[in-house]
C-alpha cells in the first residue's frame, strides 16, 4: 500500500439533542405502537394506526428533520433522521417514514432550489400534511438505472401515499395518488405494504431526465444509508427480549441464559451490535455532512447491517424456543421486516460491487 | 491543577536544557522522566505531574516535532501497560522509586509471569508456590507463555502462598529478579517456527519481602488491575483505513490481477466491510474514552480483530496459490517483538491463530460479555469455597 485510502473525520457519538428525540419517539411508540396493536393490526386493510403519522410527523416534528427551515422543516439532519429510525425499526413501526421521509424528501431536496413545485410539496412532506413515495420497487440500490416502463411492482409504503414520485424517460413527476392505478400485494414484512403501481401519465414535471437521475440517486443513497439504523434499532430489540426471555426461561433446572452455548450466541450478536452502531452512525454521519465518503460508508453500513439484523431476528426466534415460532409473540414480526429490508434499498451483493468499485478493489478480469 | 499551556513551557525547557540532537538518547529521557513528563497522570516525582491523562499528546506532540526520542513503547509494553500500574497502586514508597524510572526509560525491560502449564483461562488455579523463610520468599515452580523473558531484568509474579484457602484467596504478588540464578528461562518454539514465548522454570528463587506487592494472600485483587490495565491498552490508537490485515491482503489482490477469482472476489469484500466496521467501532470506542464515556466495547475489538485477522491471513494464503504453498523460513529465531502483519501470508496465518488465545481466550471473553455486559447467569462454578489443595488437578 504506497497511500492510504482517504478518509473523513466523523462524529460517531450521539447528542443529548438526539437523545432527547429518541426518547421522545419511544415515548410515542410504547405508548401507541406497542407489539399487541401491530399484531392486531397487520391483517386488517391498512397496518397504519390512525393518528400515530400525525402524531410523529407532525406533533414531534420528525417528518421535517432534513429539510431546512426555509422550505418548511426543522432543520436538523440525517444524524437525528437515524436516531428517529432506530425507534422506528425496534418497535417495527409500520408507518411511511423511511419513503415518504427519507427518500421522497431527499428527492425532493435535491430539487427544491429549480423547481416551485418540487419546493412545494417538500414543505407538504415536512409538515406532515402529505406522503410522497418514490415509485420504484423497494429493492432498487443508489446506482440503479432509470426510467423504469409498466407498472412499477413492490412499491413499499404505496398504499398510504398521497403522491408518487414517477422518474420516466423525459423527467421526474409528481403524480397524485388518485390519478395512479395502486395494486395491494402480499408483502413477506407486513407492517411494510407493497403495491404495483402505473403512474405511466399525467402529473407535474418536477425536473428533467439528468437532474431527475441525480435526484433519485441522493433519495436512495439516503434511504439506503438511513435504513442502516431501522435495521440497528431492530437487531438491538431482538437482542434485548432474548436476553430477557433467556434469564426467565427455566429448563433442565436453570435459567436457559445460563447455558454456555447460549451465552455465547447472545455475545457473539452484541459484537455483531458494537459493530453495526458504528457503521450506522458513519453512514448517518458522513450523509449529514455531505462526505465524499459517504457513497462508501452507506455501501459498508448497508452491507454490514442487513446481515446483522437478519442474524438477531433469526437468533431471536430460534433461542425462544417453541414461543419464538408463534403468531402471538413480536418476533416474526422482527424476522420478516429484517429479511424484507436486507432486500430493501439494494441486496448486499449490489452494495459490496459499489464498495469494491470505490475501492479499487477490482473483480476478475 | 497543571493545563496544556503549562505543558508545553515545561516540554519547552526540557529541549532547551536537553537539545536532542546533542544529548545522549539514555540522558534525555531521564531528564524527561525526571521533569515529570513521562506518563504525566503519574504522581510528582515518579515521572508525572498529577496532571489529566489526556494532556500526554499535548506533551508527545511538542517532543515529536522536537525529534526528541521515545522510550520505544513497543519494546516495553509489558513493563508500561502491566507492571507500572500495579507498582504504582500496590507498591511501597521505595519500591516505587527503585522500579518506575529505569522501567519508563526502557534500562529495565519487564515481563510478566502469571500463566502456567495448567492455569490458564484458570488463571486462579495457579500452583507455583512461595514459601516465607526469614525475609525472603523462597519460590518454586513452572511458568509459560512468558515473552520478553529472556531480555527481562524484572517480571511480576503471582505465587500461591496459602494452599489451604480457596484458590482466589490464597495467591500473593510480587516481583521477581530475572537474574537470579533459580531462574531459568527457556525458548519455547511455537506454531511459526519462531520462539517468540518462553517457559521459565523457578527453583528456590529467593524473593525479598520488600518486593511483595500488596498483602500476603490479597495477590489475586492486585493481579487484577495488572489485567485491568492490560485491557485498557488495547483500542484507544487510531487505525487507518484498510490499516492492519486487511491492507495486506487489498494489496496482493491489486497488484496480482491474475489470482483473482470470482469466490475469493466476494469473500474479499466480505472481510473488507468487516474490517471497515471494526475500525469504525474502534474510532468510536476512542471518541467515547475522550468524552469521559467508556464503554464496554473494548471487550468487543478483541474479539473482532482475533476473527478477522485470522479470516483474512487465511484468506490471502488462497488468493496467492501456489505461492500459498510457500513458506519463508522455519529457522528457529527469538525475537523481542512480534510483527504481527510483518513478514509473509503464512506467517501471518499463523501467528493469528494466537490472537483468539492470547490475553484471554476468545470463548472466556464471550463469557465475560454475556455475564458482565448482558447481564447473563453466571457459570454454576464448583471450585469457589474449596481449599486450592483439595481441587482436582
Amino acid at each position: 500500500m504506497t497511500e492510504p485510502l482517504p478518509e473523513h473525520p466523523l462524529d460517531l457519538l450521539y447528542s443529548e439533542t438526539e437523545e432527547d428525540l429518541r426518547a421522545a419517539v419511544r415515548a410515542l411508540l410504547t405508548d401507541r405502537a406497542g407489539h399487541q396493536v401491530l399484531l392486531d393490526r397487520i391483517e386488517t386493510e391498512s397496518p397504519y394506526a390512525p393518528g400515530l403519522w400525525k402524531s410523529l410527523a407532525a406533533d414531534i416534528g420528525a417528518a421535517g428533520l432534513l429539510v431546512p427551515e426555509k422550505l418548511g422543516g426543522q432543520g436538523a439532519s440525517h444524524r437525528e433522521t437515524a436516531v428517529v429510525l432506530e425507534e422506528l425499526g425496534r418497535a417495527v413501526t409500520p408507518l411511511p417514514y423511511l419513503s415518504s421521509a427519507v427518500v421522497a424528501t431527499e428527492t425532493l431536496l435535491d430539487l427544491a432550489d429549480g423547481s416551485e413545485a418540487a419546493a412545494g410539496l417538500l414543505a407538504e412532506l415536512a409538515g406532515g400534511r402529505t406522503v410522497a413515495v418514490l415509485a420504484v420497487p423497494l429493492s432498487t440500490a443508489p446506482g440503479a438505472e432509470f426510467p423504469l416502463t409498466g407498472p412499477v411492482p413492490a412499491v413499499a409504503d404505496a398504499p398510504a401515499a398521497d403522491v408518487f414520485l414517477v422518474p420516466r424517460a423525459d423527467g421526474l413527476y409528481a403524480v397524485p395518488a388518485a390519478e395512479a392505478t395502486v395494486e395491494p400485494q402480499t408483502p413477506l414484512d407486513l407492517t411494510r405494504p407493497l403495491a404495483r403501481v402505473t403512474a405511466s401519465v399525467g402529473g407535474t414535471r418536477l425536473a428533467g431526465p439528468d437532474a431527475a437521475r441525480t435526484a433519485v440517486r441522493r433519495g436512495l443513497l439516503s434511504g439506503a444509508g438511513l435504513l442502516a439504523s431501522e435495521q440497528l434499532g431492530l437487531a438491538e430489540w431482538c437482542l434485548e427480549e432474548t436476553v430477557r426471555y433467556t434469564r426467565e426461561r427455566h429448563q433442565f433446572n436453570r435459567p436457559v441464559g445460563s447455558f454456555q452455548a447460549l451465552k455465547h450466541r447472545m455475545a457473539q450478536l452484541w459484537l455483531d451490535l458494537v459493530g453495526a452502531r458504528a457503521a450506522a452512525r458513519a453512514a448517518a454521519d458522513a450523509l449529514a455532512t455531505g462526505s465524499p465518503d459517504a457513497p462508501l460508508l452507506v455501501a459498508v453500513a448497508q452491507a454490514y447491517c442487513s446481515k446483522t439484523a437478519v442474524r438477531a431476528a433469526e437468533e431471536c426466534v430460534q433461542l425462544h424456543g417453541g414461543i419464538g415460532m408463534t403468531w402471538e409473540h413480536p418476533a416474526h414480526l422482527a424476522l420478516k421486516r429484517a429479511k424484507s429490508d436486507q432486500i430493501a434499498l439494494g441486496a448486499t451483493g449490489r452494495h459490496q460491487d459499489a464498495i469494491a468499485a470505490l475501492v479499487g478493489l477490482e473483480p476478475p478480469l | 491543577m497543571t493545563d496544556a499551556e503549562e505543558l508545553r513551557a515545561r516540554t519547552r525547557t526540557l529541549l532547551e536544557e536537553h537539545p536532542p540532537a546533542t544529548t545522549d538518547r539514555t540522558d534525555f529521557l531521564r531528564a524527561r522522566f525526571d521533569a515529570g513528563l513521562a506518563w504525566v497522570h503519574y504522581p510528582v516525582g515518579l515521572g508525572g505531574l498529577d496532571a489529566p491523562r489526556a494532556l500526554q499528546s499535548v506533551v508527545d506532540a511538542e517532543l515529536a516535532a522536537a525529534g526528541a526520542p521515545d522510550n520505544d513503547p513497543r519494546k516495553i509494553g509489558i513493563g508500561l501497560g502491566m507492571a507500572a500500574p500495579t507498582v504504582l497502586a500496590h507498591g511501597s514508597d521505595e519500591v516505587k522509586r527503585r522500579f518506575l524510572r529505569p522501567l519508563w526509560v526502557g534500562e529495565e525491560v519487564w515481563c510478566q509471569l502469571f500463566s502456567e502449564p495448567g492455569a490458564g483461562s484458570d488463571l486462579a488455579a495457579l500452583a507455583t508456590r512461595a514459601v516465607r523463610d526469614g525475609e525472603d520468599w523462597v519460590v518454586d515452580g513452572q511458568k509459560v507463555w512468558t515473552s520478553s523473558a529472556h531480555t527481562a531484568r524484572w517480571a511480576i509474579l503471582i505465587a500461591r502462598t496459602d494452599p489451604d484457602a480457596p484458590k482466589h484467596r490464597g495467591i500473593t504478588y510480587f516481583v521477581c529478579d530475572m537474574t537470579d540464578p533459580g531462574v531459568e528461562v527457556r525458548p519455547l518454539r511455537q506454531i511459526t517456527g519462531e520462539a517468540e514465548f518462553n517457559e521459565v522454570f523457578l527453583t528456590g528463587v529467593r524473593i525479598p519481602d520488600a518486593h511483595r506487592l500488596g498483602e500476603v494472600g490479597d495477590g489475586w485483587r492486585v493481579a487484577q488491575t495488572t489485567l485491568m490495565n492490560e485491557r485498557v491498552s488495547i483500542g484507544g490508537s487510531r487505525i487507518p483505513r484498510e490499516g492492519g490485515m486487511i491492507g495486506k491482503a487489498a494489496t496482493t489482490w491489486r497488484e496480482r490481477p491474475e489470482l483473482r477469482t470470482h469466490e475469493l472476489h466476494r469473500r474479499l469484500l466480505d472481510h473488507w466491510v468487516d474490517a471497515e466496521v471494526a475500525r469504525l467501532a474502534g474510532e468510536r470506542l476512542r471518541q467515547q474514552l475522550v468524552a469521559g464515556r467508556p464503554g464496554p466495547e473494548g471487550s468487543a475489538m478483541k474479539l473482532a480483530f482475533a476473527r478477522l485477522n485470522q479470516a483474512i491471513s487465511g484468506l490471502e494464503v488462497e488468493l496467492l496459490g501456489d505461492e500459498g504453498l510457500l513458506y519463508g523460513e522455519w529457522e528457529m529465531r527469538r525475537p523481542n517483538l512480534v510483527d504481527f502483519t510483518g513478514r509473509d501470508a503464512g506467517y501471518r496465518y499463523l501467528r493469528s491463530k494466537g490472537n483468539s488465545i492470547e490475553g484471554g481466550t476468545s470463548e472466556v471473553l464471550l463469557n465475560i460479555v454475556a455475564e458482565r455486559v448482558l447481564g447473563l447467569p453466571p457459570e454454576p462454578r464448583n471450585d469457589k469455597d474449596v481449599a486450592w489443595k483439595d481441587l482436582a488437578r
